[in-house]
């Protein structure tokens, strides 16, 4: 069932690049000149992102190396310690809205450090799952229009994001 | 946050570390941005030729009705509501590489409706809450790193997953309605 579905994913983009040319082909569009001139913003739209993208990554690297994140992470335990989450589950909980890679690396660090059964592991794979790249997001999206005045989404964000986490905890102890 | 970062380096005497660490920061935004230099100009390639064969407001006037639900302001068969679309589905079935491209084409298409260049606009905010809630059906790559390390039922998490994605996803929109009630 999985291994279909994951079948069917893989052959979207593939039908849908297929399906757009030929569409383009019968209504005479000349595919190749549209696609050059399509592409040919892309440059620009990444020249945009760049500066912010830099300082996303730039401020999370230097937040993980400095220590402030160990200690966040204790704060952050010792506070939620009635909750009877697994340390590991913390560390995953503040760094998956900040870093996609290091989250990757963690979750395969919890799976082979607490088993591939364990709590930790089942909690961490729910927020895998279920949560995303926050900081990632808001970078590549705002930069991409140059937006400056956000208003009020990041605390939105943040909020939203220390929700989904409970949640993806809540219901991993509840199926596990 | 790299002023308090520098603090907490000083004080745990981390410095050699954190000075690295902004070298390997710098690093990785030029090979993310090279990355998405070429998914996000193949990409804008295709959004082009859907646009001039006019199946860019087909799409959009097929999903109107489910999109304008949630986007108030967008007008009729408006291109946004195709990339918006476009963005939902490749979120859904775990394409991230073709989301961020078609996520970068709706905020420049909603740009296109701003009137005011450089502030957010309330559709922009809730494209962005739906995209960093992360709406997945089935989490592949969790899914094949459980399988990797012997875990005796990897598909189990599917469910959880999809629970979990969906309450997040409706208590994302709801602490946007209510942030948007609080700072009208």
């Amino acid at each position: 069932m999985i291994k279909l579905f994951e079948y069917l994913s893989l052959l979207i983009i593939p039908l849908f690049i297929l399906f757009t040319v030929l569409y383009g082909t019968c209504k005479k569009v000349r595919v190749y000149d549209s696609f050059v001139a399509g592409a040919k913003e892309g440059p620009a739209i990444i020249l945009k992102i760049f500066p912010y993208l830099l300082t996303i990554f730039v401020a999370i690297k230097g937040f993980q190396a400095s220590g402030a994140f160990d200690i966040l992470r204790d704060a952050f335990y010792s506070v939620f310690a009635f909750l009877d989450i697994p340390i590991e589950v913390v560390s995953m909980a503040i760094i998956k809205p900040l870093s996609g890679s290091a989250s990757t690396a963690l979750f395969t660090d919890i799976v082979q450090t607490t088993g591939a059964d364990s709590m930790a592991t089942h909690m961490s794979a729910v927020i895998m799952g279920s949560a995303e790249t926050t900081f990632y997001v808001l970078a590549v999206y705002l930069g991409a229009v140059g937006i400056k005045k956000t208003r009020y989404l990041v605390p939105v964000c943040l909020v939203a994001d220390f929700i989904g986490i409970l949640v993806a905890v809540v219901v991993a102890r509840w199926f596990f | 946050m790299i002023c308090v970062s520098i603090v907490f380096a000083i004080f745990t005497g981390n410095l050699e570390a954190f000075t690295t660490s902004l070298f390997d920061g710098a690093k990785s935004a030029v090979e993310v941005s090279l990355y998405l230099l070429g998914i996000v100009s193949v990409w804008m390639g295709i959004t082009r030729i859907l646009e001039d064969s006019g199946l860019i407001y087909r799409i959009a006037h097929l999903f109107k009705p489910i999109i304008c639900r949630l986007f108030k302001k967008i007008p009729g068969d408006h291109p946004s509501i195709t990339a918006i679309t476009l963005n939902v589905l490749a979120n859904l079935f775990g394409l991230g590489n073709a989301a961020t491209p078609l996520g970068i084409q709706a905020m420049q298409d909603l740009d296109s409706l701003n009137e005011d260049k450089g502030t957010i606009t309330p559709e922009m905010m809730t494209f962005i809450v739906i995209n960093t809630a992360s709406i997945q059906l089935i989490p592949f790559s969790v899914i094949g790193i459980l399988a990797g390390y012997g875990n005796s039922n990897p598909a189990a998490v599917v469910f959880p997953v999809l629970i979990a994605t969906t309450i997040s996803t409706l208590t994302a929109l709801l602490v946007l309605a209510a942030f948007r009630r609080v700072f009208r």
